[in-house]
């Protein structure tokens, strides 16, 4: 924990991507138990007001409070985003680790597969799939889920590789462990700060994907509120209600901005280049 | 002032404790000094300090004075034009001191562009008259080959062409030899004797072996924990070569009980075994294969030590890894205490592995950085059918510790807490936990220094005799095996040359290629004041 402090301390970036993820973690959170105004309350006599002590980030069309909608909102982004993500390391990073272990013909199938994803632009293909299986929080999960498999079976293939030709590698073999033991034992424990690293990234992209796939409406569905949507539906508006616009796509950025700062950091702290130069 | 090199009471320090302690050395010209010390003693950085490399976090005191160039006060352009034409260095690892895209004859013509104002064409010239002094005459090895397409003693001339382009006043080689075999190791050194005295230049070779540099030396200075503790004429040096300093440095005589009884029962025997490399292949090139072990046949007999002695990369790892069914047997077969290995049925496997168990070389990689020593060292009772509770295996991990004389305070580490030699320990505490029969050194003691390496020879010695256990010692220095082996194996391009009780083989060996081995051993020398050497 004190390492974790020292690290938080002497990384400005760090801190910072740190301190903007946690402030919007920490506003899904409180969003479960209080938000200023009922997220699906409509105030017909304060429709499309700007921002004001009542309403500090104004109101929409139906007269929905548009911060209570960005607390909400950010509750939908952080799942969706999670729970793909989640997809993504536990089919990926056991597929990875299994093509290292084997290698031969598993290997190529997972490699040629993951190819196979890859050559999708995957947006694209995402929003085929919302459309094709429906519109829904849980299918834009599905559908984002699924680019992060190749993603995390990659990694985790070429980080796990050159652990394999470790010399500890070797002493489990002849302790008589099988692949499956010294991937868990071994292999796994050495590549975790890559993945962290990873996910961490992976992560910001999942909240713009689901971002994107709300803007085109086959995202989480009304009345729950998507910062996605709250940009599609500010379009027409954003000449004389400019708030609609400005604040939904202020969290988009800042969110994922702070995701990227701290992807970055953490990237600086598990660098053994970097550590090794300390010395 | 006479001295080409004057270092005078230089401290350095990064951050914490001084890593250089008031350090002070004069080296005359013409003069070869051995800088010796074990790892983590200071003596790179003093090299780095006097190239004015020292790491930009350092803060130095001192006075570094090369050739009469005051090193810590010169701006970074005034260093860059001392360093190659008055100072110049030699590396220990030639492959990575080289650049891989150039051509040798490039590299060295660079010197020569970077310091004189000539055309390419002359410093080429130039160039091909610096290789050939360094013993890459243009006839012999092409100077538009690139690093790779050099062996390691050809790598390492390359380097030394480019560290004596300009006839330096200071030369220094950092355990140059170090990554080369010991064949090309003492061709290497009388080369840099040789090209130092031509030029006059004063040499500072750089070491933890003491063997390897010791008949160049004129004088010896010894480095502990960042100080100078000794400074002497090579001759007084070694006439107290008792004294418990120079201990540290000369590879220990182990003694050895006579065999009283001779020992007969077979604990591993190897009939006609070869190992294969098979390249797969892709859509476009052939699979081949290279036969990296072949029609090898030996035993290890119960309580034996067997030494296996060949350069790099003629099979000896490989077939140590065919021994513990890490690699797989193109063809032959192996039995292990009777029974036939590898075995097909998985549970006689597990039974079989427990009889053997191996010690690599790298002290560095063969940890699980994330594991503690305790589950570190009981990592093979997995081969057992019962597991053992917390408790249990924690009682044998401490009972391990200390047959390698570690104490039960190491157990909650984790491996980077140790040294190299106490990395060792460990390894060999993790190969005993099952009891084997036999355990396999690949170069188990290359990595350490020799005060280390003295002390896991010991400890191994003392395993051997009192668990009878049988070692198969694998190493391509001869000298290191001398005293610990019964018998034993010279290898040479995947076949076994020869095999033999131990003295017989030091006092009559059969092949030319093991006479070879046998002189190029390092052994101390040493010239006296009349310039007879002795040993």
């Amino acid at each position: 924990m004190t390492a974790l402090a020292a690290s938080l301390r002497s990384d400005k970036g760090l801190a910072a991507g740190a301190g903007l993820v946690a402030f919007f973690i920490v506003m899904a959170l409180v969003s479960v138990l209080w938000t200023p105004h009922g997220v699906a309350a409509i105030d017909v006599d304060a429709r499309l007001a700007a921002p004001s002590f009542k309403h500090w980030l104004g109101t929409n069309h139906l007269g929905r409070d548009v911060l209570s909608m960005i607390m909400v909102g950010a509750r939908t982004s952080i799942a969706v985003a999670f729970f793909a993500v989640g997809m993504g390391l536990l089919v990926g990073v056991p597929v990875g680790l299994l093509a290292a272990g084997t290698r031969g013909i598993i290997e190529d199938a997972v490699m040629r597969m993951s190819d196979v994803i890859f050559a999708f632009p995957a947006i694209i293909l995402a929003i085929l799939l919302a459309a094709v299986c429906g519109p829904g929080a849980i299918n834009a999960v599905i559908a984002i889920g699924v680019f992060n498999i190749p993603v995390f079976a990659r990694l985790t293939r070429g980080a796990a590789l050159p652990i394999w030709t470790r010399a500890y590698v070797m002493s489990a073999r002849t302790a008589g462990k099988n692949n499956f033991r010294i991937s868990l034992e071994h292999v796994l424990p050495n590549i975790l700060p890559v993945l962290i690293v990873q996910a961490t990234v992976q992560f910001s992209l999942a909240v713009l994907a689901e971002a994107a796939l709300s803007y085109v409406g086959l995202g989480a569905q009304p009345p729950a509120p998507s910062w996605g949507r709250m940009l599609a539906e500010s379009q027409t508006m954003v000449s004389f209600a400019p708030w609609l616009a400005i604040f939904p796509g202020l969290a988009i950025f800042l969110f994922v901005f702070g995701l990227n700062l701290l992807g970055d950091g953490l990237r600086r702290r598990f660098d053994p280049h970097r550590i090794a130069g300390l010395i | 002032m006479s001295e080409t090199i004057h270092i005078n009471n230089l401290s350095l320090a990064i951050g914490g404790p001084p890593i250089l302690d008031g350090v002070s050395l004069k080296v005359k010209p013409g003069e070869i000094v051995g800088l010796i010390g074990r790892s983590g003693s200071g003596k790179s950085m003093t090299a780095l300090a006097m190239m004015g490399l020292a790491p930009r976090a350092a803060t130095l005191s001192g006075e570094i004075a090369v050739g009469g160039e005051n090193i810590l006060a010169l701006k970074e352009q005034a260093l860059c034009d001392l360093r190659g034409r008055d100072i110049a260095m030699v590396f220990q690892e030639p492959m990575t001191a080289l650049n891989p895209l150039q051509t040798i004859g490039a590299q060295v013509a660079e010197v020569f562009l970077a310091h004189e104002k000539i055309s390419r064409a002359e410093a080429m010239e130039k160039a091909r008259a610096a290789l050939a002094r360094a013993g890459l005459p243009e006839g012999e090895v092409s100077h538009s080959r690139r690093p790779h397409e050099l062996s390691g003693g050809q790598r390492q001339r390359a380097g030394i062409a480019i560290a004596i382009a300009l006839k330096p006043k200071v030369l220094i080689a950092d355990e140059p030899t170090t990554a080369l075999d010991v064949t090309t190791q003492a061709e290497i050194l009388d080369l840099l004797r040789s090209l130092a005295k031509e030029d006059g230049s004063a040499l500072l070779l750089i070491t933890h072996d003491l063997a390897v540099v010791s008949h160049l030396c004129d004088r010896i200075a010894v480095m502990k924990d960042g100080r100078i503790v000794a400074d002497e004429a090579a001759d007084d040096f070694y006439a107290s070569a008792s004294s418990s300093l120079a201990k540290d440095f000369i590879p220990a005589r182990v003694k050895r009980d006579p065999q009283a009884v001779r020992r007969t029962e077979v604990a591993l025997k190897a009939e006609n075994v070869s190992c294969d490399y098979v390249n797969a292949g892709g859509l476009f090139a052939r699979p081949s294969v290279f036969r990296a072990v072949n029609n090898v046949s030996f035993e290890i007999r119960k309580g034996e030590t067997l030494g296996l002695v060949g350069e790099s990369g003629c099979g000896k790892s490989t077939l140590a890894r065919a021994l513990l069914a890490l690699h797989p047997i193109a063809e032959g077969s192996m039995t292990l205490g009777g029974e036939s290995f590898p075995a097909k049925d998985r549970a006689a496997m597990r039974r079989l592995r427990r009889k053997i168990q191996i010690v690599f070389q790298d002290p560095y990689s063969s940890f699980n950085p994330r594991q503690r020593v305790a589950d570190i060292v009981t990592e093979p009772l997995h081969l057992f059918d019962q597991p053992l509770s917390a408790a249990q295996k924690r009682e044998r991990a401490a009972a391990l510790l200390d047959s390698v004389g570690l104490g039960a305070d190491a157990l909650d580490k984790y491996p980077h807490a140790f040294s190299g030699g106490q990395r060792q320990r460990i390894a060999i505490a993790r190969a005993l936990a099952t009891d084997p029969d036999v355990i396999v050194l690949d170069e188990a003691t290359s990595a350490l220094d020799i005060a280390s390496r003295n002390r896991v020879l010991d400890l191994l010695q003392s395993l051997s005799a009192a668990r009878g256990v049988s070692l198969l010692f694998i190493t391509h220095d001869l000298s290191v095996i001398r005293d610990i082996a019964d018998r034993v194996m010279v290898m040479k391009d995947g076949k076994l040359l020869e095999t033999g009780e131990t003295a017989r083989i030091f006092a009559e060996p059969e092949t030319d290629y093991t006479r070879r081995l046998i002189a190029a051993a390092p052994v101390i020398k040493w010239r006296d004041a009349a310039g007879e050497l002795n040993g």
